[in-house]
């Protein structure tokens, strides 16, 4: 009676190692970046799926992104409209978390803690997380933002009736109705450069190389390989967004 | 323009921790708390309206039709603060056209014109269609004319065809019920179906919407009923009167039970959002959430109206406590609609900070274009209620 069930036993154990390993070997067959996306799924097309890659710990908070951008694509100066931005985080001893964004970061920072007072301090340029489930593009009530197959989140400003339900539903506020035209209007990742076969601006300024930009669906891809060998993360993982900005070294204060 | 900047670059100077710069500005302001509100007065006034009607409340019958055209009134002038308020106002008919299956907002078109024009405007037409054929004929000048129009021709008034009249009337309202419970439902589903905005996202947001329209709408026809006899030098009847209170006392405490139970609910949990809420309830929302629309418009009306369930006073000095409740009623669940729209825009996404509301009188989003809406319906319901008279109407039993 015990022989026979240590038969089964070793039977099962034989059975349940050989469906384990061949799991493991599956999942490792599988694209890293499946699991670093949280559910961020490419879609069927065999073509470009872009994604963003942000590497904290290369930020060095110069602003120039957040310029670029504006200069590029003639987004309004005041310091209330902002397709790209950098924020400083500044964790104090005591255990105070203190964000600050002076002007999006363009004229650069100045640190308000005195150096005594700071256990760590970082930069997080913020922009669209070009989600692949993106809410905004859910409650469009009339489809004007709509997602590329190439996995971009675009608006059709000739159609966009400026009822800002889609600044509403983006968790990132990376959403603003232009102040002249009355529509809506966010980052494109330069949509008009990636055409010509340019880097968006915001990539191309960064002096640090903080910022990587690519395809998802190139395995030789440099964000897969970014992806691959950092430990990424995106913002607000719990909302399901299917975001596809992947930050390295973020840490849960980011918000 | 330049007064649009200013007024953004005064609110950076307030801006309290830190917020997304693309959250200084407030995206849905005044108007947008104008339209939940008006929507809510629509449906609650209609379900007062079907309690005579189906569920045969027939102690409710001097307040029928007045319920019917204030909500007819007030369901004209919806979607005016929602167009006005549109960055390309003149796109707006794109939601009709082409609505987007998967957004919350594009099937509201759809809702709004089965409720005004398949329910509110269909039930009104059956209801008045014998008494416009008969004005029709005592009148002269514009009021014969507009019966005539209004009528669509039609002239049969025999007692079959006022029958059949009274039976469409009825299945109309059956449909109507439903459908008023629809449009507000989905009023609430706009906002609670944004998950990125905590203060919003929630399950019970479109039962509390509901149910927060039904009493503002309940009060809304208590005091046109009331502020009507005055004018006409009528007799109130207080039994009617003392029943509309009675079901504005249940709905209240309905009402005040769900939003007690989303607020406990919030505050067991306390999720990631808790702390940052938690701050602007006691801070920036204090005065229009604990004192205006806890205190006055919930806490007062339901002792008073709880009270009077077992103490009855003197039917005038009942009436002056109705007249007041009623008021208290409305600005409080005015200030429920402010506190969801405005409140929820006031803190960071990132539970960093918190804007504020800054809005001037003039202007398309100032507080006299509000103003305006709030004054337009009460001028369409004073002329209908002098071209369609209820109380002029021919007895009909709607049994």
């Amino acid at each position: 009676m015990k022989e026979d069930t240590a038969k089964l036993s070793r039977r099962n154990f034989l059975k349940e190692g050989t469906i384990l390993a061949t799991g493991v070997a599956a999942a490792a067959a599988l694209p890293a970046y499946d699991g670093l996306l949280f559910a961020a799924e490419a879609p069927g097309a065999k073509g470009k799926w872009y994604g963003i890659g942000i590497d904290i710990n290369k930020c060095i908070g110069c602003g120039k992104c957040a310029n670029a951008c504006k200069e590029e694509n003639n987004v309004p100066k005041d310091p209330f409209y902002f397709r790209s931005w950098v924020e400083q985080y500044t964790i104090k001893k005591d255990g105070e978390i203190l964000v600050e964004s002076p002007n999006g970061g363009i004229n650069g920072f100045k640190q308000s803690v005195p150096d005594a007072d700071i256990y760590k301090s970082f930069f997080v340029p913020k922009m669209c997380n070009h989600c692949a489930k993106s809410p905004c593009t859910q409650v469009c009530p009339v489809g004007a933002t709509f997602e590329t197959d190439e996995g971009i989140v675009l608006v059709d400003p000739n159609y966009c009736i400026g009822c800002r339900y889609c600044v509403q539903a983006c968790p990132y506020g990376c959403r603003y109705i232009h102040p002249e035209k009355g529509t809506v209007d966010k980052c494109t990742l330069c949509f008009h450069r990636l055409k010509q076969g340019y880097q968006p601006a915001c990539f191309e300024i960064c002096p640090t190389e903080a910022r990587v930009f690519g395809d998802l669906n190139d395995p030789g891809s440099k964000l897969n390989y970014f992806l691959k060998n950092h430990n990424c993360m995106v913002i607000k993982p719990h909302l399901n967004t299917g975001s596809k900005l992947n930050y390295n070294a973020l840490t849960p204060e980011v918000r | 323009m330049e007064d649009h900047l200013q007024n953004l670059y005064e609110v950076l100077s307030k801006v309290d921790g830190y917020v997304y710069p693309n959250e200084i500005e407030l995206n849905w302001s005044i108007l947008i708390v104008l339209y939940p509100y008006i929507t809510g007065l629509v449906a609650g006034a209609f379900i007062l309206a079907s309690l005579e009607r189906i569920f045969k409340v027939k102690i409710l019958k001097p307040t029928y039709g007045i319920a019917l055209l204030t909500a007819f009134s007030f369901m004209l002038v919806a979607t005016m603060p929602l167009v006005s308020h549109l960055g390309k106002p003149q796109r707006a008919y794109e939601i009709m056209i082409t609505p987007h299956s998967s957004s919350a907002m594009a099937i509201f078109g759809f809702v709004y014109l089965w409720y005004l024009m398949v329910v509110l405007f269909l039930e009104l037409w059956f209801d008045y269609r014998r008494d416009m054929v008969i004005w029709a004929n005592e009148t002269t000048g514009f009021k014969r004319f507009m019966y005539k129009v209004l009528s669509l021709g039609t002239t049969d008034i025999s007692p079959k065809a006022v029958a059949l009249d009274d039976k469409i009337g009825y299945i109309i309202t059956v449909i109507g019920v439903p459908s008023a419970f629809l449009l507000h439902g989905y009023v609430g589903f706009i906002f609670g179906s944004i998950k990125a905005n905590p203060w919003w996202s929630t399950v019970l947001m479109p039962v509390i919407f509901l149910f927060s329209a039904m009493v503002s709408g309940i009060a809304l026809v208590m005091l046109v009923y009331i502020v009507l006899t005055k004018i006409r030098k009528q007799l109130i009847d207080m039994d009617c009167l003392d029943t509309i209170a009675k079901y504005l006392f249940y709905i209240l405490l309905i009402d005040f039970a769900l939003e007690g139970l989303d607020q406990i609910h919030r505050i067991y949990v306390a999720e990631e959002s808790f702390e940052a809420l938690h701050k602007l309830v006691f801070g920036k929302l204090f005065y229009s959430l604990f004192i205006f629309q806890g205190l006055l418009g919930t806490i007062v009306p339901i002792l008073t109206l709880g009270t009077l369930q077992f103490y009855k006073p003197r039917p005038v000095i009942r009436k002056t406590i109705y007249t007041i409740l009623g008021g208290l009623v409305l600005m409080g669940i005015f200030f429920m609609r402010w506190n969801v729209v405005i409140g929820g825009q006031l803190f960071s996404k990132s539970f960093y900070g918190y804007t504020s509301f800054k809005t001037s009188l003039i202007g398309i989003e100032g507080y006299g274009m509000a103003i305006i809406w709030l004054i337009v319906p009460f001028l369409i319901l004073s002329f209908l209620l002098w071209l369609l008279p209820p109380w002029k109407k021919i007895e009909t039993s709607h049994d």
